[in-house]
């Protein structure tokens, strides 16, 4: 029984104030610090802690960040997006072309050689994509693969793809998570196989891994030289699993480790008077907003009324709680969407500037003078929870915070069980405007306003090819939330990152890091 | 004594089962398990799929005996999150974190026979005020807290232990001290008093008289008994150490069974769960029932008990 309440106080941790003391308590370590440590340069490997292992090594069979890394590191895919323009750039197809709504062809690239020695054609293609869309094989990572209707070889080197339904975001998807595998050792091996021992064409392949602590990468010398990405530098990469953040700072501190990321803001900032680390903070996809109950039997029906909503709007200075609380990198939205995404736009969206006076004046004119009490659901960045609890409780509003695990969370809401909610989003990197807002708007289980003329404009945004008419439903969609006030729109979360002096690297907002990419100082 | 023995065996087993049902409930209470595994960007669909493959969707007592038929079959089920049989991944670890108890027991025992003797030497001087200090500290630290301070000296101030891994033997010196250094309080007070009592017996009082040097009639005839009671308690202590280890492992890294056990509650893979807490409980229970047992073996007032 020991060990049950052990465990259980552990997650505290990182929002416990006793771990606070501790990250003081390491950062004022710095100061009697002797030599200034060293990455492992002259070993030519770069090592990067970090706090999950994933599942499986197998891009299709995990769902957590560090896989997402891995596989752009170890694997490639059809087409590349260039992370600063995003435009696309064919890397494993060499071009493509739209035939209909629902079809794209490709012409492969030929003499790639995957890490294995198996050579790269259309049955590399076929097989991946058609093993990995049949439910049957029971990817973890449906959302990426379950458009896929079916996959056609028309040569050696040229396949098409085609979708289930028009799907203007496949090319999104074929350049960033469907990574292609050699079909005769994957046919051979399965996905425990490729999770045991993985066999990409990419720029960095796999070595040696154990399950739960470590993963080696070695430089792919053979990397193909058309590909949009890099050509690797560093020799070799090792990426081993911390799960404490406060043990993770103290390996960069002491030299342990060149490189850390999703360091908390106040921490990172304390890590900046050391001089022989770096501190770099970039933008991400996560968004952050709060959400509100308006549908039948909400547990606050105060929602219901526009006024209301807007007066929530209005209460809350984001500007100050981004200045002092988010961090660098963070950006003000203004709509339920990544700015970065196709279709994302602020034009002409109501925006909700701080003005608590307005605020009471919307609430009294509601009817609700001395404001009234609301529950408030959140999972994270719980800082910034109370932060905003403490504007709505400025005027008069007095949530009280129920603070959760994800699922627990997850279940309240879809249960209709919560009125206010604190949320996160980061479209699990998909750069396109179908991958945020629909999720919770398009009538699905997270859609907690559900108003079908919203829901309509979506829909024919997620299902039309041409991007002239497409943008203006999104366009449209998103003015309605944003006149209606269904959602606050807050701000987009920073990443920093924590490394030795000697590593170059550049952060993205898709949080991917690109080992390709890094060099050593010369 | 075999009535004795039959009721502390039947006494442990019901222990066990009562954890293993708690353990099943707490898991299944805190959030759906499904939509932990489905992970954040997943659909209903994929969420009531996941349901179905793992058997979620039957009623809970349904589950629970399932999952106990099969693990007296000696099938202890497949990791959800790891993908391969629970049985070797937790194999692998369990080295690891018996090697880390069995030196944070040796921790112990070196801080707390050395503080304990010269605190029923030196009773009631300010001897046994510092020792009783150091102790109580010991017990009142957080190991977490008191980790974060041994990373903060040996590998940042000093530079001479890696934070955290487990390849090699410094990799376990911290570890081994946070956790050890929580469980010498108990020992300490247990020498103490024995000492005490013992130094104050007839025997000593002939060692003495005898003219034998101070050394040998403390550490070969008082510390000798002193330490009787000790070697019962370290068997319970070594079971709690284990435990303990959840945090411990995490902090360092150590790819042991503790920080298994964080990983499987981070990604709700509740066959891992299970049977880590089986089997820690159940050391726990086995380590108790012999300690008892050793007990009444050498003290037949317990075995009326």
């Amino acid at each position: 029984m020991m060990s049950q309440f052990k465990v259980l106080s552990l997650p505290l941790l990182a929002s416990h104030s006793l771990g606070k003391v501790c990250a003081g308590l390491l950062a004022a370590g710095l100061l009697c610090a002797g030599t200034p440590a060293l990455a492992d340069k002259k070993n030519d490997t770069l090592r990067m802690a970090y706090d999950q292992a994933p599942e499986s090594v197998d891009p299709y069979f995990n769902n957590v960040r560090i896989g997402v890394i891995i596989a752009a590191n170890v694997w490639d895919t059809l087409l590349y997006r260039d992370p600063l323009t995003n435009e696309y750039k064919g890397q494993l197809a060499k071009s493509w072309k739209q035939i209909d709504e629902k079809t794209l062809e490709f012409d492969l690239r030929e003499g790639v050689k995957f890490h294995n020695g198996e050579d790269f054609d259309a049955d590399s293609v076929v097989y991946t994509l058609s093993f990995v869309s049949d439910p049957k094989n029971k990817a973890v990572t449906q959302q990426n693969v379950s458009w896929i209707d079916k996959v056609e070889k028309l040569g050696k080197y040229k396949v098409r793809v085609v979708s289930k339904k028009p799907f203007p975001g496949a090319k999104e998807y074929l350049s960033t998570t469907v990574a292609i595998h050699p079909a005769k050792y994957y046919k051979e091996v399965g996905p425990s196989g490729m999770n045991a021992k993985p066999v990409g064409t990419g720029p960095y392949k796999v070595v040696e891994y154990i399950p739960g602590k470590s993963i080696t990468l070695e430089k792919n010398t053979n990397y193909f030289k058309d590909s949009p990405k890099a050509q690797p530098t560093i020799g070799k990469v090792q990426i081993r699993f911390i799960p404490d953040r406060q043990t993770q700072m103290a390996e960069v501190i002491s030299g342990g480790a060149d490189f850390i990321m999703h360091v908390p803001q106040d921490q990172a900032e304390q890590l900046k008077s050391m001089p022989s680390v770096q501190v770099v903070s970039g933008n991400t996809m996560r968004i952050v907003f709060m959400q509100m109950n308006i549908m039948d039997g909400t547990p606050a029906p105060e929602l219901k009324d526009v006024r209301v909503r807007k007066a929530i709007a209005h209460a809350i200075d984001r500007k100050a709680i981004i200045k002092n609380i988010v961090g660098q990198g963070a950006e003000l939205l203004n709509t339920m969407c990544t700015p970065s995404q196709t279709g994302c736009t602020e034009e002409g969206a109501t925006v909700y500037n701080y003005d608590p006076a307005l605020s009471k004046k919307l609430l009294a004119e509601a009817g609700y003078p001395n404001g009234f009490s609301i529950d408030i659901v959140a999972y994270r960045e719980r800082q910034q929870t109370e932060a905003i609890i403490n504007y709505l409780q400025a005027v008069g509003i007095k949530p009280k915070l129920s603070y959760l695990q994800y699922a627990a969370m997850r279940d309240m809401i879809r249960a209709n069980k919560a009125g206010l909610t604190h949320q996160t989003w980061a479209s699990n990197l998909v750069n396109d405007i179908s991958a945020s807002t629909p999720v919770y708007f398009g009538f699905g289980n997270d859609d907690i306003t559900r108003d079908p003329e919203v829901r309509d404009l979506l829909d024919k945004g997620d299902h039309t090819i041409d991007l002239t008419p497409r943008k203006e439903y999104y366009k449209k969609a998103l003015n309605l939330i944003a006149a209606k006030a269904y959602a606050v729109p807050l701000w987009s979360l920073p990443v920093y990152y924590v490394a030795q002096k000697d590593v170059v690297f550049k952060p993205y907002p898709d949080e991917l890091v690109r080992f390709w990419d890094m060099s050593w100082t010369k | 004594m075999f009535v004795y023995v039959l009721k502390r065996l039947g006494l442990a087993i019901l222990v066990s089962c009562t954890v293993s049902i708690l353990a099943f409930l707490l898991l299944h209470l805190s959030g759906d398990p499904a939509v932990a595994l489905a992970g954040e960007g997943a659909r209903q669909a994929d969420i009531d799929m996941i349901r179905k493959v793992y058997g979620l969707d039957r009623p809970l007592p349904v589950q629970y005996a399932d999952w106990l038929w099969k693990l007296l079959h000696g099938d202890f089920g497949k990791s959800v999150y790891f993908k391969t049989d629970v049985g070797p991944l937790i194999m692998d670890k369990l080295g690891t974190t018996l090697l880390l108890g069995m030196y944070a027991l040796g921790v112990a025992l070196l801080i707390s026979v050395p503080l304990g003797v010269l605190a029923a030497l030196y009773k009631n001087s300010w001897i046994d005020r510092l020792a009783l200090a150091v102790a109580v500290l010991g017990q009142a630290l957080p190991n977490f807290f008191f980790a974060l301070l041994l990373i903060m000296l040996f590998s940042i101030t000093w530079r001479i232990l890696p934070v955290s891994g487990s390849d090699s033997w410094q990799n376990f010196v911290m570890p081994s001290i946070a956790l050890g250094y929580y469980a010498a309080p108990a020992f300490m007070r247990l020498i103490r008093a024995g000492m005490i009592e013992v130094l104050s017996a007839d025997y000593i009082r002939t060692a003495r008289a005898k003219g034998l040097p101070a050394s040998t009639v403390i550490f070969k005839h008082a510390l000798r008994n002193a330490i009787v009671p000790v070697v019962a308690l370290a068997a319970v202590q070594l079971g709690f150490l284990l435990g303990g280890s959840v945090v411990i492992e995490t902090i360092f890294a150590l790819n042991g069974i503790g920080y298994l056990a964080y990983q499987s509650i981070t990604f709700k893979d509740f066959p891992v769960m299970q049977v880590i807490v089986l089997l820690l409980s159940g050391i726990y229970v086995l380590l108790t029932l012999a300690s008892d047992i050793a007990n009444a073996w050498l003290d037949p007032r317990i075995r009326v008990a």
